[in-house]
Order: C-alpha cells, then sequence, then structure tokens
C-alpha cells in the first residue's frame, strides 16, 4: 500500500483490528483454560482466565467417562476413507469437467451449486431407508458413502479450478512428443495437478473429521459412533454437563483438523477461488 | 438427453486434428467419448444413487404416510402432508424463527467479515496472526464450536457472566435458557462461526481490486469512503453476492450448532426448521411428514433467493 494513511485514521484501524483478535480467539482461549481448571475451580463463583492450580486430571477423566479413543479411531477410519475415495472418484470427473465444454459438465456444475441448496432433511431420510435396506445403519461403511458424496460437490469445485491452471499447451506439446493420451496424463497433468489433489483430500478429510448430522443419525450404538456425537453425550440429560472433561474432550476432538487445517489454509483459499472466478 | 449431446459433442471429429496447430477445440474433442464416459462413471454413480436419487425418493416421501417402523405397506396421500403443514402453528413459529436467525447472522456476519477483509487487505503488523486467528472457527467441527460457547455463556463458570460482573453490570444471567436472551446468544454464535469463509472469499475479492485505480482515485482527491465506494465494491460485488447468497441458504439449514447449545429450547425458542424436521422424522418417525417439510424449506429458499439475485443484479445495473 502506498496511500498515504494518516496516524489517526492507523490507530483505528490497529484497535479495530485488536477487536476483532480478541472476538474472534477469546472462545478457544476460554475452552483451553477450562479443560485444565481442577473441579474447585470450575466450581468458584469467580472464574479466572488463567488456571490457578492447572491439572490433566480433565483429561484422563474424559477418557474414563466416554469411548473416545474408540470415537477418535472411528473418525479417522470415517474421514481417512472418504477423503481418500473422494479424490480418487473426482479427479477425473474433475478433468472432464474443466476440459470438455459439454452438456455433461453443465449439468455436473449445475448439481454442484444446487447441492448446497437441499436442507440435509430431504437426503437424510431417503439415505437413512435406502442404508436401511442395504443394512448399512450402523456401519461406518454406510456413513463413509454418504461422506464420499456430501464431499463431492466442494472436491469438484476445488478440482476443476485446480486442473483449468494446467496449461492444456503442456498437455498438447507432450502429444506432439508422441506421448499417448494416458501417458500425457500419468507423467504430465497428474504431478502439476498433485498439490492441488493433496489440499482437496485434506478439506474432505477435515469436513468428514467434523461432521454431526449424518453421523448422528446414521451410527446408533456408541462403541460405533464418531468424535463429534460422543462428544454430545457429555452434555448429559438437561444440559447438565461436567464440564472439565467436556471442555478437555473438546479440545482434543479439535486438534486434528486444526493442524490439518493449518498445513492447507493457503491452498483451501486459493483453490476455493480458483473455481469460483472461472467455472 | 445429456448422454446423447455429451456423446455427440465431444466425439467430435474423432482422429481428426491432433496437430500442434489445432489449438482449442482439438484437445477437448481429442479424447474419445468412451475415454471421457470412463473418468466420469466412478463420481458420476455415486452421485445419482446417493445424491439425485434420495432428493427424488425424498421429494416423493412428502406425498407419502411414510413412518419408521410401520407393517402396512406405505400409501400415496397426495397433498395430504402439505394441508397439514399449512395449520401446523408449531412448523411455521420454528420457519418464522428460521428465518429470523438466517437474517440474523447472515447479515452481521457479512458486514463484520466485509470490516476484516478490508483490515487484512491493509499493510499492517500482526495481519498474519490475524489471519491464522481468523481461520481457527472454520476448522473446528460445529459440536466443538457449540459445546466451547456453552462454556462461555455458562452462568456460574462461564466468561461472559465473570465479564459482566466484573463491569458491575449485575449478575449476569442464564443466557441459553433465558426466553429473550437465547436466540440473540445463539445467533452470535452462529456470526463467529461462519466468520473465516465470509472474511476469506472477501478478501481474495479484494485482492482482485485494480490496485492503480485505488491510487488514481487517492490522487484525484477522492476519500477513503468515495474510494471505498467507486473502486472497491464494485470490485467485491459478485463475491460478496456469491458469498451472502450461500451464507443465507448454509445459516437456514444449519443444525448442529443448535443443537449443540439449546436443542431447540427454551420453549421452543431456538427450535430451527432444521431441529423441528429432525424431530419429526427421528423422534417421533413421521417420515413422510418431515419431508414435506424439507420440501416446503427448498421452496421457500429458492423463492427467496431468486428475488434477493434479481434484485441485487438489477440494482447493479442502475448505477
Amino acid at each position: 500500500m502506498t496511500l498515504r494513511t494518516s496516524r489517526s485514521a492507523r490507530t483505528g484501524q490497529y484497535l479495530a483490528l485488536l477487536a476483532y483478535l480478541v472476538f474472534l480467539a477469546f472462545p478457544f482461549l476460554w475452552l483451553i483454560s477450562t479443560a485444565f481448571k481442577p473441579p474447585r475451580e470450575l466450581g468458584s463463583l469467580h472464574p479466572t482466565w488463567i488456571p490457578e492450580n492447572p491439572t490433566l486430571d480433565n483429561f484422563r477423566q474424559a477418557f474414563d467417562e466416554q469411548p473416545l479413543l474408540e470415537a477418535a479411531l472411528n473418525s479417522l477410519t470415517a474421514a481417512l476413507s472418504a477423503a481418500l475415495i473422494a479424490v480418487v472418484i473426482a479427479t477425473p470427473m474433475a478433468y472432464v469437467m474443466a476440459r470438455h465444454r459439454n452438456k455433461l459438465s453443465a449439468a455436473a456444475t449445475g448439481w454442484v451449486v444446487v447441492s448446497q441448496a437441499f436442507p440435509f432433511v430431504l437426503v437424510i431420510i431417503p439415505l437413512f431407508l435406502i442404508l436401511k435396506n442395504l443394512h448399512l445403519i450402523n456401519s461406518l461403511a454406510g456413513l463413509i458413502m454418504v461422506y464420499v458424496v456430501w464431499s463431492l460437490p466442494f472436491a469438484l469445485w476445488m478440482l476443476v479450478g485446480y486442473v483449468r491452471a494446467v496449461p492444456h499447451e503442456l498437455e498438447e506439446a507432450a502429444a506432439v512428443d508422441g506421448a499417448s493420451r494416458l501417458r500425457t496424463l500419468v507423467s504430465v497433468t497428474a504431478p502439476l495437478l498433485a498439490p492441488g489433489i493433496v489440499a482437496t483430500a485434506l478439506f474432505a478429510f477435515i469436513t468428514a473429521w467434523n461432521e454431526f448430522f449424518f453421523a448422528l443419525v446414521l451410527l446408533k450404538t456408541p462403541s460405533m459412533q464418531t468424535l463429534p456425537v460422543v462428544l454430545t453425550h457429555f452434555l448429559g440429560a438437561e444440559g447438565v454437563a461436567d464440564l472439565g472433561p467436556l471442555a478437555a474432550a473438546a479440545f482434543l476432538a479439535t486438534l486434528p483438523s486444526l493442524v490439518v487445517f493449518v498445513l492447507i489454509q493457503k491452498r483451501i483459499t486459493g483453490g476455493m477461488m480458483a473455481g469460483a472466478v472461472k467455472a | 438427453m445429456t448422454l446423447e449431446t455429451a456423446k455427440a459433442r465431444s466425439g467430435r471429429g474423432p482422429g481428426s486434428g491432433r496437430g500442434p496447430s489445432s489449438g482449442k477445440k482439438s484437445s477437448s474433442a481429442g479424447k474419445s467419448s468412451s475415454g471421457a464416459w470412463f473418468l466420469v462413471l466412478p463420481a458420476l454413480i455415486p452421485i445419482l444413487v446417493l445424491s439425485v436419487g434420495p432428493l427424488l425418493y425424498g421429494i416423493a416421501l412428502a406425498f407419502t404416510d411414510s413412518q419408521s417402523g410401520r407393517t402396512t405397506p406405505t400409501q400415496w396421500t397426495g397433498l395430504l402432508n402439505f394441508q397439514d403443514l399449512l395449520h401446523d402453528t408449531l412448523f411455521w413459529e420454528s420457519f418464522r424463527i428460521g428465518l429470523f436467525w438466517a437474517v440474523g447472522v447472515t447479515v452481521p456476519q457479512f458486514l463484520l467479515a466485509l470490516g476484516l477483509a478490508l483490515l487484512l487487505n491493509q499493510n499492517l503488523r500482526f495481519r498474519w496472526l490475524a489471519r491464522a486467528l481468523a481461520i481457527i472457527p472454520w476448522a473446528m467441527p460445529e459440536v466443538v464450536v457449540g459445546i466451547m460457547w456453552r462454556l462461555v455463556y455458562n452462568p456460574d463458570a462461564g466468561i461472559l457472566n465473570e465479564t459482566v460482573r466484573d463491569l458491575g453490570l449485575g449478575d449476569g444471567r442464564d443466557w441459553l435458557t433465558g426466553l429473550a436472551t437465547a436466540l440473540p446468544a445463539v445467533i452470535l454464535v452462529g456470526i463467529w462461526a461462519g466468520m473465516p469463509q465470509t472474511t476469506v472469499a472477501l478478501l481474495a475479492g479484494l485482492q482482485n481490486t485494480p490496485h492503480e485505480l485505488h491510487e488514481a482515485a487517492a490522487l484525484d482527491g477522492a476519500g477513503a469512503w468515495r474510494r471505498f465506494r467507486t473502486v472497491t465494491w464494485p470490485a467485491v460485488k459478485p463475491v460478496a453476492l456469491a458469498i451472502t447468497a450461500l451464507n443465507f441458504i448454509w445459516n437456514f439449514n444449519s443444525f448442529a450448532l443448535v443443537y449443540v447449545l439449546t436443542n431447540g429450547g427454551p420453549g421452543g425458542r431456538t427450535r430451527l426448521p432444521m431441529l423441528f424436521a429432525y424431530e419429526q422424522a427421528f423422534r417421533y418417525g413421521q417420515f413422510g411428514y418431515a419431508a414435506a417439510m424439507g420440501c416446503v424449506m427448498v421452496a421457500a429458499i429458492s423463492v427467496m433467493l431468486a428475488f434477493y439475485l434479481v434484485g441485487r443484479l438489477k440494482g447493479g445495473d442502475d448505477r
């Protein structure tokens, strides 16, 4: 920015930025603070920001109260499988959508947009009935199938943008050099596309890891449930919750998606816009 | 229909025009149509079976008396569900709350995000920190966001009441169970949770604005507000339009946040349409009736969005 900004305006900007920082950060800091507080401090009428006697008991208790490890394993299985399958089937389709302008591509783009507008309830009832007939209720396999389809619109959206970013002149050059179609895809297009594919997979991983509604409806047995569903069990009846373990478990459940998100932050925003600008 | 045409198009001029001079068209026609189908099918089949199919099935269910765990076969009942829905005051109350929530979240969210995006677009110190923090709500599971804010709102151990007490503004209250405070409290969480996506989208839009124009306008003596109106806003407007429309849809259909925060309470004050439909379907087993609710929600959203987008696009032409 070469525009001159007056000193008072600058001060105002910093104050506004500070206000935003406080608003965005304080709930998360409070979660962490609560997670490390002993019961006596949690019952106190004058809670403090920094625990006076920080403790790890809440974490131990959280694992005792609910099958967190099992749930984390379920979440990991569901999210990893869904992300991998989604990327494997979405990449070829995105390639066709980006390189071929035909009715099929138009229809697929239309579906990507329209699928955002439908309330899940209209889809979940039929899905529930279909999966029930296939005996896939209460199984991770059923949930993974739902997650794959559910993450496809955004995956396609991002991948189409990434494919368009690969200059097709490169592919043509390879063809001129005598490379077959498959050879071109494998040794020219795929390497250039790889970072985008990884980013898309990680994003699909996060959405599946965080998902709640489908898991709530489709998984009934506690040992089959994913982390977000198990977390709600801490809330107990009538909202009377054991705050310490609740905070500890919630904090732990966030870490994986937070770490992954930091890794791909730049690519996500770039990919989102690449799809948006050109689609 | 799409099948035929797709084949016809991509099959154009097979074998021809693979030379270097053939340009764009050949690159799309270069691959045989069977190749394209081979690439598309792995994604197309799941989409048809698990998305398009269920959607149509769901719409069909709205015209039946489908219930869970029933032994008699499901029957067509025509518009009966919709007639019942018309007289269901609880549903319309929930619908009204849903609209209030969707607008109440989307509008402030947009304004706050626009402010933050404008700040982040400036050359400020600590910008990196703000960018990193602004992303946090995005990465969190919605359930965790709900839990986190329950800790903030907690009447005794929550930081909000403690701050209220410190500032001498009284004893604080039980925000999430108070009839008057529950919906605003939930809306605040909705705003917080959706800010990152909106900010990131707007920021990307801002970075597309031509920098030279900004400087030229400044040289001509245009103030900050005028520069914003004449240079910045026209450039971000398409992004702004798209993201508010999407936010509205997402917010109207949102579920997990409120499920965790209040589960629709107190006294149904925060019972969003999705929560209502979920209860009908999976607590009372009224599949047909819940599907009818879903149809009404889709129809309402489509109509409102059409008005919004048409109105906004027209407004753009006037200037």
